[in-house]
């Protein structure tokens, strides 16, 4: 299941200059587009690859191509969403710094296809060093004529852009993204209408995730039917995930869909066990906003089969016993981690993150953020449980943009797995400020 | 033209229409309520959520109900779509939600806000509001400023409509007036507080759904259901001149552009009634104006009530409007 197709040659040293990367296979991608396929049949084959959005959502990336709009006379634009500011992913900045040529290879083949003459990387404003790393890689590949006009003689014209944002969460929504580069407040826009048809400037636009544009050179290299073959059911290709927590060796891993989870948390070439000789508590699979699994839940769905590392098996058994794939940021705790505590920095990170546009989430955010403060510094009441429960349920589903659902299945999922924990903290006040409540065993409880 | 029924009321009505607008051509019970939506302010709505609505049937030919409740402000109907708005006891129960929302920072300071009796925040918590809060942290305060030397703002009472800043973008000088911070910390600012230095910068307190802007020269006056309401006008070179007088005897108290029903400005002459800050501001004299005569207001908030009433009670048709 070690398979390597995004970070292929990421050992190699130099390869983030033009001239490794391309004695090392780059760029074939984009001579076989633009001099052997028509658009259309980039789009056909990103279609047949079944690659789904790695940005977070799962979205079929060649069904959001298909949706665009070409309206005559009009440009479209391709924008590659490099974002990245779910607390625990971390795979797009690995993936931009060690070989950036990879995304922009992605990004003129994923144009080629779309028809943007005119393509932006939204980088967010944390990622400064990034910006320069790519700058400097775009200004090679203007050098070596796979940017600019008429590429390799095709007749096709492409321009690409980084644009930094301020650092915002909320401008990883592709609307509240497209706002930012306009130069406005980056606050989600409502839809209908949807980027594809009325995006950046009020063209169609399409929003892609970094390493969703970066697996579309591999797509083009070998073809939909081959990229197909990786991976399990649904899921096919190749996934970047970054482990972080109490694993024993963090990192970012790109590993074939359909490892198991097990082998993925405890295997030798991966995250090697639990850090210093700990149990497994917890584990929060796609990123911050993806609900929390308990430690049983984990390496088995409820059915007792073996969770795998794909968007159906992680999703398996649905809010109840399931989780999702999200952006892959794969977070561990052990044993000693408190779970509400976990989950008020959570919630905290969605509260500053609100854009305040829409009141379910500028209010509700704000104040289970509060309640869970209380919760977690002994101040709480059980009924503040029951609170939390309920203002989950009134954000969700009413905001703007997933923004809200982001914040409310964290918490939703924590106290549905972990309410003895929550209760523990309002029963045992003075206990719960100077240890933790360990693992989820009553016998914990019982010294 | 597309076919659409609300509530089991059918109606038709042109392609592009938001549901809400659909629901006002119905008029009456089905109206969803809207704290943001304006309709003659371009690009406002969908953020206050108020207006949620349930799509039982998405269209004619795709006949799926719509998982989530739909801001009716911003979702354009489709031809056989069926909405529920009155009748949907999820739309009751979440819209009761956002009301909870909107009220758990405000500080409910009615008794001393000038926006009282004419406030769309106080229409809806009396219809949809819960008796207690279940909000025991604090409440988050900014100190009032001032926007200009005529206009107040209390960002405290502030729902973040958004409304004001699209009035700033399109009637008055561009951007000078807009959003600071974000989430729960938001607040409604020109930066520095005497920017909003144009003619028809007090259409933002007519567009106000709160008592957060208010009109200097008016407040602390008096409550607006002590005024008469007086339909007049002037010769202006600004504004369209036709203006509501809120008159107490002879005196004028305080100038706001006419308003209808869902209390958004009525159109004069074809146009929005905008009105200009000399007319607003200034004229405070009745030889100033051509009084034309009094104006009914129809709306069922405490203002036309005359007194407070329990909702529970049946009597509302038999109390006479309080203010002619």
């Amino acid at each position: 299941m070690a398979r390597k197709i995004l970070l292929e040659h990421d050992e190699i040293p130099g390869i983030e200059t033009y001239a490794v990367y391309r004695k090392n296979g780059g760029y074939k991608s984009v001579e076989k587009a633009l001099k052997t396929m028509s658009p259309e049949q980039v789009v056909e084959e990103v279609q047949k690859s079944g690659l789904r959005g790695r940005g977070g959502a799962g979205f079929p990336t060649g069904l959001k191509w298909s949706f665009l709009a070409k309206p005559e006379g009009v440009p479209r634009y391709l924008l590659c969403n490099a974002d990245e500011s779910e607390p625990g992913t971390f795979k797009d900045r690995y993936l931009m710094e060690k070989i950036p040529h990879r995304l922009i290879e992605g990004m003129i083949v994923s144009s080629y296809a779309l028809g943007s003459n005119l393509s932006f990387i939204y980088i967010r404003g944390e990622y400064m060093w990034i910006l320069n790393i790519l700058e400097k890689a775009i200004a090679e590949a203007y050098a070596a004529g796979f940017l600019g006009k008429n590429i390799l003689g095709s007749g096709f014209d492409l321009d690409l852009r980084v644009a930094p944002g301020g650092g915002a969460y909320i401008c990883g929504e592709e609307t509240a993204m497209i706002e930012s580069l306009e130069g406005k407040r980056g606050n989600p826009r409502m839809k209908p209408p949807f980027p594809a048809v009325k995006g950046l400037w009020g063209c169609p636009s399409v929003v892609n995730n970094v390493e969703s544009l970066a697996s579309v050179v591999a797509i083009v290299n070998d073809g939909g039917d081959e990229y197909a073959k990786i991976g399990i059911g649904k899921s096919t290709g190749t996934k970047l995930f970054s482990a972080c927590g109490n694993v024993s060796r963090p990192g970012v891993y790109e590993l074939e869909m359909g490892l198991s989870v097990e082998e993925f948390i405890y295997g030798d070439d991966w995250c090697r066990g639990i850090a210093n000789g700990k149990q497994l508590k917890a584990c929060v699979p796609g990123g911050s906003s993806v609900p929390i699994l308990p430690a049983h839940l984990v390496t088995k769905t409820a059915a007792g089969e073996n969770r795998l590392m794909s968007y159906e098996s992680l999703a398996d058994g649905g809010f109840a016993s399931g989780s999702m794939l999200g952006s892959g940021g794969f977070i561990v705790f052990d044993e000693d981690q408190c779970i509400v505590r976990n989950t008020w920095n959570f919630a905290r990170f969605y509260a500053h993150e609100s854009c305040g546009q829409c009141s379910p989430c500028r209010e509700g955010t704000g104040w289970m953020e509060k309640v869970l403060n209380r919760l977690e510094h002994g101040n709480g009441n059980l009924r503040d449980i029951e609170l939390l429960e309920d203002i989950n349920k009134k954000i969700e589903g009413n905001t703007i943009c997933p923004l809200g659902e982001a914040a409310a299945w964290p918490v939703a999922a924590a106290i549905r797995h972990f309410r003895e924990e929550f209760e523990w903290h309002v029963t045992h006040r003075e206990e719960s400020q100077s240890r933790n409540y360990g693992l989820l065993l009553k016998e914990s409880l019982m010294h | 033209m597309v076919k659409i029924t609300i509530d089991n009321v059918q109606v038709e009505v042109e392609e592009g229409t938001t549901i809400l607008n659909a629901a006002r051509k119905i008029g009456g019970e089905v109206v969803p309520p809207a704290m943001c939506y304006y309709s003659k302010l371009p690009g406002t709505g969908g953020k206050c959520r108020t207006c949620l609505v349930e799509v039982a049937a998405g269209s004619e030919k795709d006949p799926r109900p719509m998982p989530k409740l739909v801001a009716s402000c911003s979702t354009p109907v489709m031809d056989g779509m069926v909405v529920k708005n009155k009748t949907s006891e999820r739309v009751h129960e979440n819209r009761g939600a956002i009301v909870e929302f909107l009220l758990i920072n405000h500080p409910l300071d009615c008794p001393v806000c000038d926006q009282a009796g004419e406030c769309h925040l106080q229409d809806l918590s009396y219809e949809h509001g819960a008796e207690k809060t279940r909000y025991e942290e604090e409440r988050r305060t900014f100190d009032p400023i001032d926007i200009g030397d005529k206009i107040k703002l209390h960002m405290n009472r502030c729902i973040l409509c958004y409304r004001c800043v699209h009035v700033a973008d399109q009637l008055t000088d561009k951007r000078v007036h807009g959003v600071l911070n974000r989430g729960e910390h938001s607040e409604i600012s020109t930066y520095i507080e005497k920017a909003v230095d144009n003619d028809f910068s007090g259409n933002m307190i007519d567009v106000c759904p709160v008592g957060a802007l208010t009109d200097k020269t008016f407040r602390f006056k008096s409550r607006v259901w002590f005024l008469k309401p007086m339909e007049a006008s002037c010769a202006c070179d600004k504004c369209s001149g036709n203006v509501l007088l809120w008159m107490f005897g002879n005196e004028i108290y305080r100038v706001t552009a006419r308003k209808d029903k869902y209390g958004e400005v009525e159109d004069q002459n074809g146009k929005p009634g905008w009105i200009c800050n000399t007319c607003r501001f200034e004229k405070k004299s009745p030889e100033n104006w051509k009084i034309i005569g009094p104006r009914t207001i129809n709306r069922h908030s405490v203002i036309s009530q005359g007194k407070y009433i329990s909702p529970r009670s049946n009597s509302t048709k038999n109390i006479s409007n309080g203010n002619k």
